[in-house]
């Protein structure tokens, strides 16, 4: 067996101070972590478990309005939080579509924030990998890669970053509360994870030994609730990651669209904000024109990094899809099967 | 519980009183929902140590170096196994004696010829040492290109294609009939290739005494496996004693024994101790078989009624570099479509993969999808109901031998599914229905066919003075419910209540039961078994019939019957005796009779044998993004006597599934430089989840055989996979227009 210390801090600074030292890595639910140890993705040699730390279980309001998840809040408990899931629905939703019920139930918000990849070379140790061994190379580059990245990628990495839940946190401005040794910060999601360039390894902001203790959402989240999806393809009904994936959220007023937000998931290295398309929609006639127009706006610097050149035509119909779901209105319980394209499809006609 | 000597050919579920027909639950489904059904890697002998094996991750070279001192070094690492120090064999594990002796990967040499190949043995007191022990290996390679893909060699013609037939096989002149049709299509299919993954993966807790070897693994041929090992070993086949009473499931990957399980065995003759080896899911994906890619055209003439003037059926298949099987793809053209003119061919080309072996219909799947598939092109090319074409192209006798059939209900499979499903009111052209959604809906069918298949069995029954009964065979359960099955022929064979006979199976101690395959493990095992009770009933009542103070004396044989462990003479029902009776008035504690199982060779020269099946698919395709969902499925399938019509069902909607995880689903993506496989686990090798198959129907039509065995079984495995797979294809180009030539269907081949 591979010897590696572990600790179960009954604090936060306990755990920030056990964490200090190189080569450790914070425990939360595991469904990640385990597997990359057990196939010799990493192999940390100091186990901080997290999951014992009462603080990083609360989901609490704000004084000013805004949402706090803790980081050890699990994705299930958070998509079947009533109050949250008819707050934030297009969120509930995105959990409720990944993984299966057992992972949902062990996985937590800060572990889903810092999944890794599901690049297969990246799993793959006899794969070159710069993200897993930096200078090494990219085995995807010219490989088996129909599903990889179709925005900010580059030729070191063309990965994507797998995470439901992520895409309309980001829409949402959702921000991550980090706390390290020099005390707590704050980070937008949408800065929160990077894109790869030169330095792949380095995938979000979060400095060695730095603790997510909650993301917050902030007030204004909460006023899309009326008008949010989010839509997920994928290659089998259930349990299994998106293909692509949007997710959409708008605020409209007799037609015209006064808010609008957009990411897409499946895309690229992190969870991307859709920021030309959202300015393209706003004060725009609630259409699918409109629409249309956004989604070229949203892929207008797309491009192919391999065998995927139809995710990117895949994502430009997700999104007029996922803004028309948006504009249909949240449906009043959450569908059968959350996320999918076969939950229904608003606007068009059965004749067609 | 009744039995008449010299069973007639009325279909025992019509029999009153009889175990066969009725719809037991699992007898053994207790002890799978509590746990508490002991697979092989539940078993801890004492002492025992854990065995990892160490793969290449290379498709084809040679290992270099290998750590061994690191692994040795490590706590707890009790042995490294490698060539240097594996112990003998009594043969060549490259030696192959007969068709079915497949090559292993025993640490013969250092050579590499296909990725996750065995290169060393760890052996620890944990398995996390054994574990660790392997990664510490870190072998060193000299790496050759691999082989990849369809073209990645040079084609030749095979000598035999499945279990031998000719690569080549052609029936009138298929250019002629092509030249004289009025319409004709070509068209070809890409399938990928695919891996069994059973859900219990191979594991094997081997323990040596002296020259006994004691063994618990999944085995679907205990016989076959013991004889084996036994060859290998230079021991006698009864020295070697595999339990095997469950398996996680097989589908033909566990069918032989395979290279991992035999190094276990090894593992333990080199420490002495009981040693414990399970693969883990990603070692699955090379050393224990799959099944081949293929590349399938078609081309078809047909007259101006939609009658066939031509079938031709080409398969591009592959095998690996170092051993003989490829998949008899085009073969499936053999049975289902009246033609004139019929072609066969394969050719293949070597890969640095593991040997592909049987899997869930072999040939027969892979074939279906692409002939189904074409069937379905020639009807539209002909203007005709997908239905109607194929029943103008029925087949009275078997087309490319002109056999009668041993029986064929696929007319009445049709019909019923059909009705069930709704046929009739499907436009003839493509994306034409939506749904109240608005999601492009389409209808699809396909013909399901497997060969009705007997191997050889043996079995023995024992009627007890205390009035019970034994039956003992080494069946094997991959969870088809074998347990119930044969315990209600058994109850049947021997007159007796399902729950006054002892069945006892999954022990290669037990006689021959034959394979668990072919979907022929019902039939011969059931015959046997059928005939194991015959044998001994007859003893009984030649017991009683030629004793004076029985009531059945003089009754003969063809008198007698048996029934609720009671012999009764067939003139005078009034007059009969127990069993008890009869063996305390001999003085006997017991009486025991044996059957075989096998097929008739003379009915097999005179008849074409076959299940046949039609199924109907519903597919919703959404019309932007291309996701497509299988929303109905319903089969009707005739496969002569229905020995329990609930595991029936469940084997049909099993094989179903699997035609729905062809057809949309299973891929094991191959890196095209390495070769290595890039989706070695079961998040990423899909298979169909509960939301994938919402609605699945599977009809059971009645057939009589009285050609196929005694008991009028064909065999009911592997049938659903084909014509489903298919049916599901066909539904997606009826609700989109598009035609999948390459599976599983992707979604940016709808994207348009
Ligand atoms: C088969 C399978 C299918 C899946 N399908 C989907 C899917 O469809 N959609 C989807 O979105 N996800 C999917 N997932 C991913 C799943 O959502 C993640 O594994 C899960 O969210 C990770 O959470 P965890 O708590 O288990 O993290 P862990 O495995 O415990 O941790 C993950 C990483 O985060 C670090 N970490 C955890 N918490 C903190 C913290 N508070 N501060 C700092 N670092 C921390 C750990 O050190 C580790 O590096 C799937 C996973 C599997 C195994
Ligand atoms: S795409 Fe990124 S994660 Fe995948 S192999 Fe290349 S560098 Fe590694």
């Amino acid at each position: 067996m591979r010897d590696f210390d572990f600790i179960r801090p009954a604090t936060i600074s306990d755990a920030i101070a056990a964490a200090a030292g190189p080569g450790s890595a914070y425990l939360a639910g595991g469904t990640n972590l385990l597997d990359l140890m057990k196939g010799g993705i990493t192999s940390p040699e100091r186990i901080v478990d997290i999951t014992r730390l009462p603080e990083l279980n609360r989901i609490e309001t704000l004084d000013d309005g805004g949402l706090r998840i803790g980081a050890l809040v699990r994705n299930a408990d958070l998509a079947h939080d009533p109050a949250f899931a008819k707050a934030y629905p297009a969120v509930a939703e995105a959990l409720l579509s990944g993984a299966s019920a057992q992972l949902r139930n062990a996985a937590t918000v800060g572990g889903n924030l810092l999944q890794r990849t599901r690049c297969s070379y990246f799993y793959d140790t006899a794969s070159a990998c710069n993200r897993r061994e930096p200078g090494s190379g990219c085995s995807a580059l010219g490989g088996e890669n129909r599903l990889h990245a179709i925005l900010g990628w580059s030729d070191a990495c063309i990965a994507t970053h797998p995470s439901d839940f992520c895409v309309p946190l980001v829409a949402l401005d959702t921000v991550v509360e980090i706390e390290g040794k020099e005390g707590r910060r704050h980070v937008t999601l949408e800065e929160f994870h990077r894109l790869p360039g030169d330095t792949p390894q380095r995938e979000t902001m979060l400095e060695p030994g730095e603790l997510i203790v909650a993301v917050r959402l902030p007030a204004e989240a909460a006023s899309f609730a009326a008008h949010a999806r989010y839509l997920k393809v994928r290659e089998r009904t259930s349990y299994a990651f998106a293909v692509v994936s949007a997710a959409a959220a708008l605020v409209v007023d007799r037609g015209k669209i006064r808010g609008a937000r957009l990411a897409l998931g499946g895309v690229a290295a992190k969870p991307w904000r859709a920021r030309s398309a959202e300015a393209a929609l706003l004060g725009a006639d609630a259409d699918e024109a409109s629409f249309v127009r956004a989604a070229d706006a949203a892929l207008a610097d797309a491009s192919p990094s391999g065998d995927n050149a139809f995710k990117i035509e895949l994502a430009r119909r997700i999104v007029v899809r996922a803004l028309m779901a948006a504009k249909a209105g949240t449906p009043e319980r959450m569908p059968a099967l959350p996320a999918s394209p076969f939950s229904s499809i608003p606007g068009v006609r059965h004749d067609a | 519980m009744m039995l008449e000597l010299g069973l007639n050919q009325q279909p025992a579920h019509t029999r009153q009183g009889s175990s066969i027909g009725q719809p037991l639950t699992r007898r053994d489904g207790f002890l799978k929902v509590t746990g508490t059904a002991r697979y092989a890697a539940d078993n801890h002998p004492p002492g025992m140590l854990y065995a990892v094996l160490a793969v290449s991750s290379i498709a084809r070279g040679r290992v270099v170096s290998l750590d061994i001192e690191a692994a040795k070094a490590h706590s707890g690492v009790v042995e490294v196994m490698t060539p240097l120090n594996r112990p003998a064999l009594a043969v060549d594990p490259d030696a192959k004696d007969h068709p079915f002796m497949f090559r292993l990967d025993l640490l013969q040499n250092d050579g590499v010829r296909y990725p996750n190949q065995s290169i060393a043995v760890v052996i620890a007191e944990t398995l996390e040492a054994a574990t660790e022990g392997a990664a510490l290996l870190s072998p060193r390679y000299e790496t050759l290109p691999a082989r990849v893909g369809l073209d990645g060699g040079k084609s030749f013609v095979p000598r035999g294609v499945g279990v031998g037939n000719p690569a080549v096989q052609e029936k009138g002149d298929v250019e002629a009939g092509l030249e004289s049709a009025r319409t004709r299509i070509e068209a070809a299919y890409e399938t990928p290739a695919q891996y069994h993954n059973a859900m219990e993966p191979h594991a094997i807790v081997a323990a040596w005494d002296g020259d006994q070897l004691s063994i618990d693994t999944p085995s679907q041929g205990l016989a076959m496996a013991q004889g084996r090992i036994a060859g290998l070993f230079g021991i006698a086949p009864r020295n070697v004693h595999i339990r095997s009473p469950f398996l996680g499931g097989g589908f033909g990957s566990k069918g032989m024994i395979s290279g991992p399980q035999v190094l276990g065995i090894l593992a333990a003759r080199l420490v002495g101790r009981p040693v414990k080896l399970v693969l883990r899911r990603e070692q699955m994906y090379g050393p224990v078989g799959h099944r081949a890619p293929a590349r399938q055209t078609l081309r078809m003439g047909m007259d101006g009624e939609g009658r066939l003037t031509a079938l031709s059926h080409h398969a591009r298949t592959t095998s690996s570099t170092f051993d003989d099987f490829f998949e008899p793809a085009a073969d499936a053209s053999h049975t289902l479509y009246a033609s004139p003119a019929i072609a066969t061919s394969h050719d293949a080309v070597r890969l640095d993969t593991g040997t592909p072996l049987f899997m869930r219909a072999p040939g027969e799947a892979t074939g279906s999808i692409a002939l189904e598939s074409a069937i379905d092109e020639a009807a539209h090319a002909c203007g005709m109901d997908p239905l109607e074409f194929r029943l103008r192209n029925y087949a009275e006798v078997e087309p490319m031998t002109g056999k009668p059939f041993s029986s064929k209900a696929l007319r009445e499979c049709y019909e019923q599914a059909a009705e069930a499903f709704g046929w009739a009111s499907r436009p003839l052209q493509p994306r034409r229905m939506r749904d109240a959604d608005g999601f492009l809906t389409g209808w699809g069918m396909g013909t399901a066919t497997f060969p009705a298949l007997m191997f050889q069995a043996e079995a023995r029954a024992v009627l007890r003075a205390d009035g019970s009964g034994l039956m003992e065979t080494g069946a094997q359960d991959m969870g088809q419910g074998a347990w119930t099955a044969f315990a209600q022929i058994a109850a049947d064979g021997l007159g007796l209540d399902i729950d006054q006979v002892d069945f006892r199976a999954g022990s290669s101690d037990l006689p021959n039961a034959g394979i668990a395959g072919g979907s022929g493990h019902t039939a011969t095992a059931g015959m046997a078994i059928h005939n194991a009770g015959a044998a001994v009933i007859a003893r009984l009542a030649d017991l009683a019939t030629g004793n004076e103070a029985s009531p059945l004396f003089g009754a003969g044989n063809e008198g007698v019957l048996a029934r609720g462990g009671r012999l009764y003479r067939r003139d005078d029902e009034s007059r009969g005796e127990s069993y008890s009776e009869i063996l305390a008035r001999a003085g006997l504690a017991e009486i025991e009779g044996h059957g075989k199982g096998a097929p008739d060779p003379a009915s097999q020269e005179t008849y074409a044998k076959h299940a046949h099946g039609a199924v109907f698919a519903e597919v919703k395709v959404d019309p932007d993004l291309g996701q497509i969902r299988v929303t109905r499925l319903v089969g009707a399938f005739a496969a002569g006597r229905v020995i329990n019509p609930r595991l029936v069902r469940s084997q049909y909607y099993g094989g179903m599934i699997w035609g729905v995880s062809f057809a949309l689903h299973e891929e094991a993506v191959t890196d095209r430089r390495s070769g290595r496989i890039q989706n070695a686990n079961l998040a990423e090798y899909h298979v169909p989840v509960n939301a994938d198959v919402p609605s699945v129907e599977a009809l059971l039509v009645h057939e009589d055989d009285p050609h196929v065995n005694a008991l009028g079984i064909k065999g009911v495995g592997e049938i659903g996979i084909t014509g489903t797979a298919g049916a599901v294809a066909n539904a997606v180009w009826h609700a989109t227009g598009v035609r999948p030539r390459r599976f599983p269907i992707r979604i940016e081949d709808l994207l348009g």
